[in-house]
C-alpha cells in the first residue's frame, strides 16, 4: 500500500492506482470529462489538473499520473478552480455548444460541468465554427459542432471493440473525429455499429439517430461493465 | 424608499424569457411594489431613459440597431443583466453565424431586394449573432432557455437584497 495525503487528508492506495483512483475511493471529488474508467487513461482534457505540492506546486493529470508514496495532493484550491474553469470556457468558446437544440440537453457531461465549475459566462470570444455533421450512419449522427474532442469515442472502438473505426484528423482545433480514413461514416467498411463510441461520448457530438431534443440519455458505465471492471447494474 | 427602477428589452431571441418572466405569476405584485418597469416590451415608452438600475436584456446582439441600443443601455444603466442562453451565449440566434450573412437573408428573401442586407428601414443584420459579453460588460447571468421562474425570481430576490447577484450549481444549467 501507498500512502498519500490529498487536501490535507491522508488516503491508501494500491501501487499502479492513478490519483484520481485514489481520490475517488477516499470520496473526494475531481471533475474529469475525457477519463472513462474501462479506457486507457489520456489526459487531453486537463480538467483534473491537481497541485502536487512536495514537487513546487507542478499540475499534473490525476486520471493520469499514478499515486505515490509520501504525495501531498491538492485536488482544491483557488487556483486550480480558476485553471479548471477556464480550460471549460475554452471547450465552450472553442465549437456550437447549443444546449437548447442538443439531443444531450439535461444528460450532458460538459452541460453538468458548467453547472459543477460555476461558468457564469464565457470570457474568450466564441469562434462559431462551420463543422458539417456526418448523419451517413444507419444508426448514429456525428455532430462535430458538439464535440470535445476527449477521445472517449476513439478509445472505446479501439480498445474496447477492436474495431479502431475511429480516429482523429487534423490538428488543434481543427482536429475532428473521422471513420476509416475519412468520408462518411456510413460508407465505412470497419464499423460494426456496436454503438459504444456513443454510449462513451459525455456530449451531443454523437447521438443515436431520431433522438431530439434531450431525447439522447446515455450509459458512459457501459465501457467498464463489459470490460469487466465493474458488475453489470440492470436498468 | 424610493423604487428601483427596472427595464427589460428583447433583442434577437424568442420572447421566451419574457414569458418565463411574466410566470413569475404572484410573485410580480410583490416585485410591482420594489420596482419601477421605466422600459419594457410589456409596457408604452419609446426612449430608454437615464438612470436605470437594473436592465434585463433578452436575446443576442443580431444588428446594428441592438448594438447601438445595448452600447446606450450600458451608458445608462447601473446593472446590465444578460437573461437567458441568447443573451449569455449567443443560443439559437448563433446558429447562423457559421453562414455567410448574404446567403442566411436570402435563404430567407429570395432574390432581389432583401431588407437587414444594408442599413435602410430595417437594420443591417450583423456579421455574426453575438452573446452580450462579447460587446459591452455585463453583470449578471441568468441560464436557461428559457430561465424558469423560480430561476429569475432568485435572482431578482439577490439583487432586490443588495446581495451579490450570482446564481451557483443547478442554476448555471443551460438549455
Amino acid at each position: 500500500m501507498i500512502t498519500l495525503t490529498i487536501d490535507g487528508q491522508r488516503v491508501e492506495a494500491e501501487e499502479g492506482q492513478t490519483i484520481l483512483e485514489a481520490a475517488k475511493a477516499a470520496g473526494i471529488r475531481i471533475p474529469t470529462l475525457c477519463h472513462l474508467e474501462g479506457l486507457s487513461p489520456r489526459g487531453s482534457c486537463r480538467l483534473c489538473l491537481v497541485e502536487v505540492k512536495n514537487w513546487n506546486g507542478k499540475l499534473v493529470p490525476a486520471c493520469a499520473t499514478p499515486a505515490q508514496d509520501g504525495m501531498e495532493v491538492v485536488a482544491s484550491s483557488e487556483r486550480l478552480r480558476n485553471l479548471r474553469r477556464m480550460i471549460l470556457e475554452l471547450l465552450f468558446a472553442e465549437r456550437n455548444h447549443i444546449c437548447a437544440i442538443c439531443p444531450s440537453n439535461g444528460h450532458c457531461e460538459l452541460q453538468d460541468l458548467a453547472c459543477e465549475l460555476g461558468m457564469d459566462v464565457v470570457h474568450f470570444p466564441y469562434r462559431f465554427p462551420g463543422l458539417k455533421v456526418d448523419a451517413s450512419h444507419q444508426r448514429f449522427v456525428y455532430d462535430p459542432n458538439r464535440c470535445v474532442l476527449c477521445g472517449r469515442c476513439v478509445r472505446a472502438c479501439s480498445e474496447v471493440e477492436g474495431a479502431m473505426t475511429l480516429g482523429f484528423s487534423g490538428r488543434g482545433v481543427y482536429t475532428l473525429v473521422e471513420a476509416d480514413l475519412g468520408g462518411p461514416w456510413g460508407a465505412s467498411e470497419t464499423c460494426t455499429g456496436c454503438g459504444k463510441c456513443v454510449q462513451a461520448c459525455p456530449t451531443g457530438a454523437l447521438v443515436e439517430r431520431g433522438k431530439a431534443t434531450a431525447e439522447q440519455e446515455k450509459r458512459p458505465q457501459l465501457v467498464a461493465e463489459v470490460t469487466e471492471r465493474r458488475p453489470r447494474v440492470q436498468d | 424608499m424610493s423604487k428601483i427602477k427596472l427595464a427589460t428589452v428583447w433583442f434577437s431571441g424568442c420572447s421566451g424569457c419574457h414569458m418565463s418572466f411574466l410566470d413569475l405569476d404572484e410573485r410580480l405584485v410583490e416585485l410591482a411594489q420594489k420596482v419601477e418597469v421605466v422600459y419594457s416590451p410589456l409596457v408604452d415608452i419609446k426612449e430608454f431613459p437615464d438612470g436605470v438600475d437594473v436592465t434585463l436584456v433578452e436575446g443576442a446582439v443580431g444588428n446594428t440597431e441592438q448594438l447601438k441600443m445595448l452600447q446606450e443601455i450600458r451608458r445608462k444603466t447601473k446593472i446590465l443583466v444578460a437573461l437567458g442562453d441568447c443573451a449569455v451565449t449567443g443560443n439559437v440566434p448563433s446558429m447562423r453565424n457559421p453562414i455567410p450573412r448574404e446567403d442566411v437573408l436570402r435563404a430567407v428573401y429570395g432574390e432581389g431586394e432583401v431588407p437587414g442586407l444594408e442599413e435602410g428601414e430595417v437594420p443591417r443584420l450583423l456579421p455574426r449573432a453575438l452573446p452580450l459579453a462579447m460587446v459591452v460588460p455585463v453583470d449578471g447571468f441568468i441560464h436557461g432557455c428559457p430561465p424558469p421562474a423560480d430561476r429569475i425570481w432568485k435572482f431578482i430576490r439577490k439583487l432586490l437584497s443588495g446581495e451579490a447577484p450570482v446564481l451557483a450549481g443547478e442554476d448555471l444549467r443551460f438549455g
